[in-house]
């Protein structure tokens, strides 16, 4: 196995690159971080909308997640194989319907994370800052947004790992990522295929596991702070850490 | 030059069949599958819980390979790697009985597995430590004591996560096409293929995979209503 991934560590961290298109684990990377920050505007409207108020903005966006959350990511990405030349009028690589794809699924998906955290705001925060005079955007830009997406960084983390892991599927619509690459020297050795998939999964293993630690590093801290374990407290709250 | 939009054409005949085997061959893969992993998930959640550090750490490595590794790779894995690795009698059988089915209900229903023992755990850590230790004193076994008391009630409490996973479940029976199975997106590129009427057969697979995965949500939805806890 060390001999495979001495002779084709290049394939597997950069693809053809310096001889042909950037590939293996970093354009995964990329792909991942593309695709999640280009969903993240995306994401916030669309949970805005589902925890509005107002019908018109909830029932769309609803309707929205639901369809994304319902159909296979594979579909997604044959109906942006179709869609995206269409919209742009001119044919697009496996990279950009992969990223189109990929940012479509995810604002579904982030939307579903960023609208929990909304909702484990208490609600009387919402009402005093609308009764201090803040208007709704006022509110969600200072008083919402930074506590909702505070507390959900270690979910948004997560989301991040599920991203990594979805861009394997650039292997269906040959994007050069990581496990294409993979697919690439087991195809050129042919002879070992046990030992290609495992560094394969392995590979993936080692980026997501570390995510994922520190995705539950982070919780335990969050939790810790929104504890108030973290905040110093002054004599006279004593009582109150007392009575805990 | 407008468009002319035709569902019959990839319904009828030949195509429709294509369809109907691969709505089919999902079904069953996702049948199957889920019961492999509800009988593993549960398995490994129950020794977790009553086994030692041993049994504890190796299930752990179990649950974080399955979900920090994507499934696609899984499925990759089994069907090349782990495939290779048996002896030629036993790879000829598999490939005679529909191998590709047969790995990617293997690669799904052990991945989903580590998703629902993950499920099963947080609910048994919803049931109170006492009755176990009330059902013990009565004189029950460990897995008398699992079966009776504690599990029963872990599941209904883990029953909204374990719809969510069920839902992806469902849906991750797509991946199987990348080996070949010739389930639903499968099928609806074959048609694709063969008609050049890409809307249409991929309308056609879409709708039915958001129909079932709607379904299987809303039956979720009232299972977890009508076998809540009271008082929960």
């Amino acid at each position: 196995m060390l001999d495979i991934l001495k002779s084709n560590w290049e394939v597997l961290l950069l693809g053809q690159y310096p001889n042909g298109p950037l590939g293996g684990l970093v354009l995964t990377l990329i792909l991942s971080v593309l695709g999640l920050a280009l969903s993240f505007p995306f994401s916030i409207l669309i949970a805005l909308g589902r925890t509005s108020p107002m019908r018109l903005f909830r029932v769309p966006t609803t309707v929205v997640v639901y369809i994304v959350r319902g159909i296979p990511l594979i579909m997604l990405i044959f109906w942006a194989y179709f869609f995206v030349p269409l919209v742009i009028g001119h044919s697009v690589t496996g990279f950009t319907t992969l990223l189109c794809t990929l940012v479509v699924y995810e604002s579904a998906y982030l939307a579903e994370v960023i609208r929990a955290g909304i909702e484990s705001l208490p609600r009387g925060q919402i009402e005093a800052s609308r009764a201090l005079g803040l208007t709704y955007l006022q509110t969600v830009r200072k008083v919402v947004l930074p506590q909702a997406l505070y507390n959900m960084l270690p979910s948004i983390v997560s989301q991040f790992v599920s991203t990594i892991k979805e861009t394997s599927l650039g292997y269906v619509i040959s994007v050069q990522e990581l496990t294409f690459s993979a697919n690439q020297v087991n195809n050129n050795l042919l002879t070992q295929p046990f030992q290609v998939f495992a560094i394969l999964a392995l590979t993936y293993f080692v980026v997501c596991f570390i995510l994922t630690q520190f995705a539950h590093r982070l919780e335990r801290r969050i939790h810790h702070r929104r504890a108030g374990t973290f905040i110093k407290r002054s004599p006279a709250d004593d009582l109150l850490l007392q009575s805990e | 030059m407008k468009y002319h939009f035709d569902l019959a054409a990839v319904l009828h005949g030949e195509y429709g069949a294509l369809f109907l085997k691969g709505i089919k061959l999902t079904l069953l893969l996702t049948g199957e599958a889920w019961v492999l992993a509800m009988v593993i998930g549960i398995f490994l959640a129950v020794i977790r819980l009553g086994g030692g550090v041993v049994i504890e750490k190796i299930v752990a490595t179990y649950v974080a390979y399955h979900q920090n590794v994507p499934m696609l790779v899984q499925i990759l894995l089994w069907y090349f790697g782990i495939a290779s690795l048996l002896p030629a009698f036993v790879q000829s059988w598999v490939n005679d009985h529909n191998g590709e089915f047969l790995y990617s209900v293997i690669a799904i229903g052990l991945c989903m597995a580590a998703y629902v023992s993950e499920d099963i755990r947080s609910g048994l850590r919803a049931i109170h430590y006492g009755q176990q230790e009330a059902a013990r004193s009565l004189g029950m076994s460990y897995f008398k004591t699992m079966r009776h008391v504690v599990l029963p009630q872990a599941i209904r409490v883990a029953t909204p996560p374990l719809i969510n996973h069920s839902v992806l479940l469902f849906k991750n029976t797509s991946l199987a096409m990348a080996i070949g199975a010739a389930e639903l997106s499968y099928a609806s590129r074959e048609v694709e293929n063969h008609t050049f009427r890409t809307f249409e057969s991929y309308l056609v697979a879409t709708l039915v995979y958001l129909a079932i995965s709607l379904c299987i949500m809303g039956a979720g939805a009232v299972a977890a209503r009508k076998y809540r806890i009271v008082g929960r």
